[in-house]
């Protein structure tokens, strides 16, 4: 194509991205090096039906003219990303210097904040992704074999969790897996322990958050695999058959490598869509055993008080930073695989 | 200008029909839109201002749990998404620091002369409030287990623990306790009440320096302890409303809930076996003190800085207009514990009444209060599980209040 015609073809495309994902993104930056001007403060006394009361309030007049000439706020340079609720670094500083073994100081840095978000955050993206892939696969496969009248209706069927909203799934999820709700219930019964509860502990609540996000990721996978198949050649595979190959032969040798830059791009995209894992903790309601990046920037700006607009941009950005760190070698290889096959 | 005349004409016409004092009621011009919290008696009183409001006023209510988060938000937008929000001494303090609601004195002349003085909410001596309801949380028990196990009404939460620990013991139940621990306000809220109890002080005298991390702290974190362990094992997802359910199920002999929990509770709904033993009782002390561990509340109705005058004005009458009700408050004496004028308690009353003579303090109204509130809401979950010890909680709590608090320009 020339450069011209690209030129054109993608200006559209290019200025919406700048537009919508670019300029947000560079005010978000912006923002997060930023924190609130000094709040001023006055005495003053308040009543209500409980009596009267010398109280300290914010003085609105005067906090505003500090505002209305700063409406940035203080400039903090890059002192909210090494605060203690973002990367910590005088509390694991402090931590390296006064603890005598891995274990403990490991401990010190998993209950900061945004560590602890962290772990849950990359766990759940290790977790949740590889059987997504796999068991998106076998669905794919399954699907393929079936009778061209049946196809349609099951393929809806299995997009289903997709189509659910998340939050909608995972309140369903978390109904049904109360003591009193059917899964919960029936694990009672099934451990013969009335106490066991699926919410209590937090490793049950990873867990149930890992299945759900299981359940709710492979139709994904199993949609860009089945269109995948439909290009598998028959030519080999016909081959394959009068040579003597067993199914399983024919997937492994014929249909996987032929498969295997969409697995690349299924990773891609289920890493990039589970390292903003969010909808479930809040359909959960577990907020208090696991926390995610997405859900701290959620927190900063739904606090009781004012938005916390710079922490908000700094997790924002460390949460970008995550998801192309966490790329980079799947792009390295999509890359290598791109030139080699010039 | 047009509009303008018209109000003028309408406030006219309403003077002569009502020789002196406004009328409230029957709005016709501007619009309403209200937020508030979502439980029973909110609902109760919201369809009082409904029908104050009148069938030719534009008029919109959203309850909402989160209503505490959205209303920051909500109101700075300018004109702001609600022209009249439902206050309570903990939620007026995020908008009073960012000048979101606006003094009523005029309205108050103007549509307030059947309020009592006490409802008037006085901050600077300009009237940002005001109160139609006083709440607090305290103890509700069902009668006939006590009385089977021989169990005296627990005055402190020494006692709470004991009776809850001798029906767990009985067999009569496996949870006996129940209170809103579910990790968020609730939590924190919890946490409020039990320092509170012990005599606690959140704040270093005179600054927004946190003091939480002492002796005080860490007893009052020991009794949480103690009771989520007499307590559901979900209990850090179980709200006030998740709470109700389990007392309406017979899952709970000894709860610590608010006292317009009334409204649900004692409703013609639900199993009236329950409702017929359910009892309410005082906030018990903790800890030796004296004072109940709890924190008294007003709620009450504040109109947004950043709407129309002329949907302030409506807004404004159509909530007065509830708020100065007598026969709202006789209809439900029940709901709540009214703060209207010719108000007869009800049978429910009592708990917070008691709070108040004991001198139980108030819910703090710090400006920085919410942000103690929110590292408190989060911070403590992993004492709870056992996963670390009291003290390290606390230091947490403070630092994670600190970074916030110089986020926010306190420190």
């Amino acid at each position: 194509m020339p450069h011209r015609t690209f030129f054109w073809f993608i200006l559209p495309t290019a200025l919406a991205m700048i537009l919508f994902i670019g300029l947000p993104i560079v005010s978000s930056f912006f923002q997060s090096l930023h924190i609130e001007n000094e709040q001023v403060l006055m005495e003053v006394e308040n009543c209500d039906p409980f009596g009267c009361t010398t109280n300290v309030r914010v003085d609105v007049e005067a906090t505003e003219k500090i505002e209305a000439e700063n409406p940035l706020g203080r400039f903090n340079g890059f002192g909210t990303y090494t605060d203690r609720n973002h990367l910590a670094f005088d509390e694991i500083r402090e931590a390296w210097d006064n603890t005598s073994s891995i274990g403990e100081f490991k401990d010190i840095v998993l209950n900061l904040p945004f560590y602890k978000a962290l772990l849950f955050t990359l766990t759940f993206c290790f977790a949740v992704t590889p059987p997504v892939i796999v068991l998106g696969f076998i669905v794919a496969l399954s699907v393929n074999t079936l009778a061209k009248s049946l196809k349609g209706l099951i393929v809806f069927g299995t997009i289903l969790p997709m189509i659910v909203t998340p939050l909608i799934g995972s309140l369903v999820l978390f109904w049904m897996i109360d003591s009193q709700g059917i899964i919960g219930a029936s694990i009672q019964i099934l451990f013969d322990d009335p106490n066991l509860s699926l919410k209590a502990s937090s490793n049950l609540t990873w867990i149930t958050l890992i299945i759900y996000g299981i359940w709710h990721n492979t139709p994904f996978a199993f949609v860009v695999f089945y269109a995948a198949l439909q290009t598998v050649p028959q030519d080999p595979l016909e081959a394959a058959y009068i040579d003597g190959a067993t199914r399983f032969e024919r997937v492994r040798f014929i249909v996987i490598p032929h498969l295997y830059p969409v697995a690349t791009f299924i990773m891609l995209i289920c890493l990039m869509d589970n390292f903003r894992v969010f909808e479930p903790i809040i359909g959960f309601s577990a907020e208090g055993v696991a926390q995610s990046l997405s859900w701290m920037i959620y927190q900063d700006l739904r606090n009781e008080n004012k938005m916390l607009f710079g922490s908000a941009g700094a997790t924002s950005m460390l949460t970008i930073l995550g998801i192309a760190f966490l790329l980079t070698p799947v792009l390295i290889r999509t890359w290598k695989e791109f030139k080699t096959e010039r | 200008m047009k509009k303008l005349i018209i109000a003028l004409l309408i406030s006219f016409a309403s003077t002569s029909v009502f020789a002196g004092s406004h009328s409230p009621c029957g709005v016709t011009s501007g619009s309403i839109n209200i937020l508030a919290n979502e439980f029973t008696t909110y609902r109760i009183f919201m369809d009082e201002v409904k029908s104050c409001a009148g069938p030719d006023a534009d008029f919109n209510v959203t309850h909402s749990v989160d209503h505490n988060k959205l209303q920051v938000a909500a109101l700075s937008a300018n004109p702001a998404e609600f022209s009249a929000k439902l206050v309570t001494n903990g939620s007026i303090t995020p908008l009073m620091n960012d000048g979101l609601i606006r003094p009523l004195d005029d309205l108050v002349a103007k549509y307030g002369s059947n309020l009592n003085d006490n409802q008037k909410i006085t901050i600077d001596g300009k009237i940002y409030a005001v109160a139609f309801m006083a709440n607090a949380q305290h103890l509700w028990y069902r009668e006939s287990i006590l009385n089977d196990l021989g169990i005296a009404v627990p005055s402190t939460y020494e006692e709470v623990i004991a009776a809850a620990e001798k029906i767990k013991a009985a067999g009569v139940m496996e949870n006996p306790y129940a209170g809103a621990f579910k990790s968020g306000w609730n939590l924190g809220q919890e946490f409020v009440n039990m320092y509170l109890g012990h005599g606690g002080e959140f704040f270093k005298s005179g600054s927004a320096q946190p003091n939480v991390n002492n002796e005080k702290g860490v007893a009052a974190l020991n009794v949480i302890k103690k009771l989520t362990e007499l307590s559901n094992p979900d209990f850090l997802t179980q709200d006030t409303n998740a709470v109700k359910e389990e007392w309406e199920s017979g899952n709970v002999a000894l709860m610590h809930v608010w006292n317009s929990g009334a409204a649900s509770l004692l409703d013609d709904e639900g199993d009236q076996n329950i409702k017929a033993d359910t009892r309410l009782a005082p906030s018990p002390t903790v800890g030796g003190g004296n004072k109940p561990a709890t924190t008294l509340w007003w709620d009450g109705i504040a109109i947004a800085t950043n709407t129309s005058d002329e949907n302030a004005e409506a807004s404004f009458r159509a909530l007065v207009g509830a708020a100065s009700s007598t026969d709202l408050a006789n209809n439900n004496p029940n709901a709540t514990v009214w703060l209207i004028k010719g108000y007869t308690p009800g049978d429910t009353a009592g708990p917070v009444v008691d709070a108040a003579s004991r001198g139980t303090t108030p819910y703090p109204s710090f400006p920085h209060m919410s942000l103690m509130h929110g590292a408190l809401s989060t911070e403590l979950v992993e004492f709870l599980q056992g996963n670390e010890s009291a003290e390290k909680a606390l230091a947490d709590v403070e630092a994670a209040y600190i970074a916030k608090a110089t986020e926010q320009g306190f420190l």
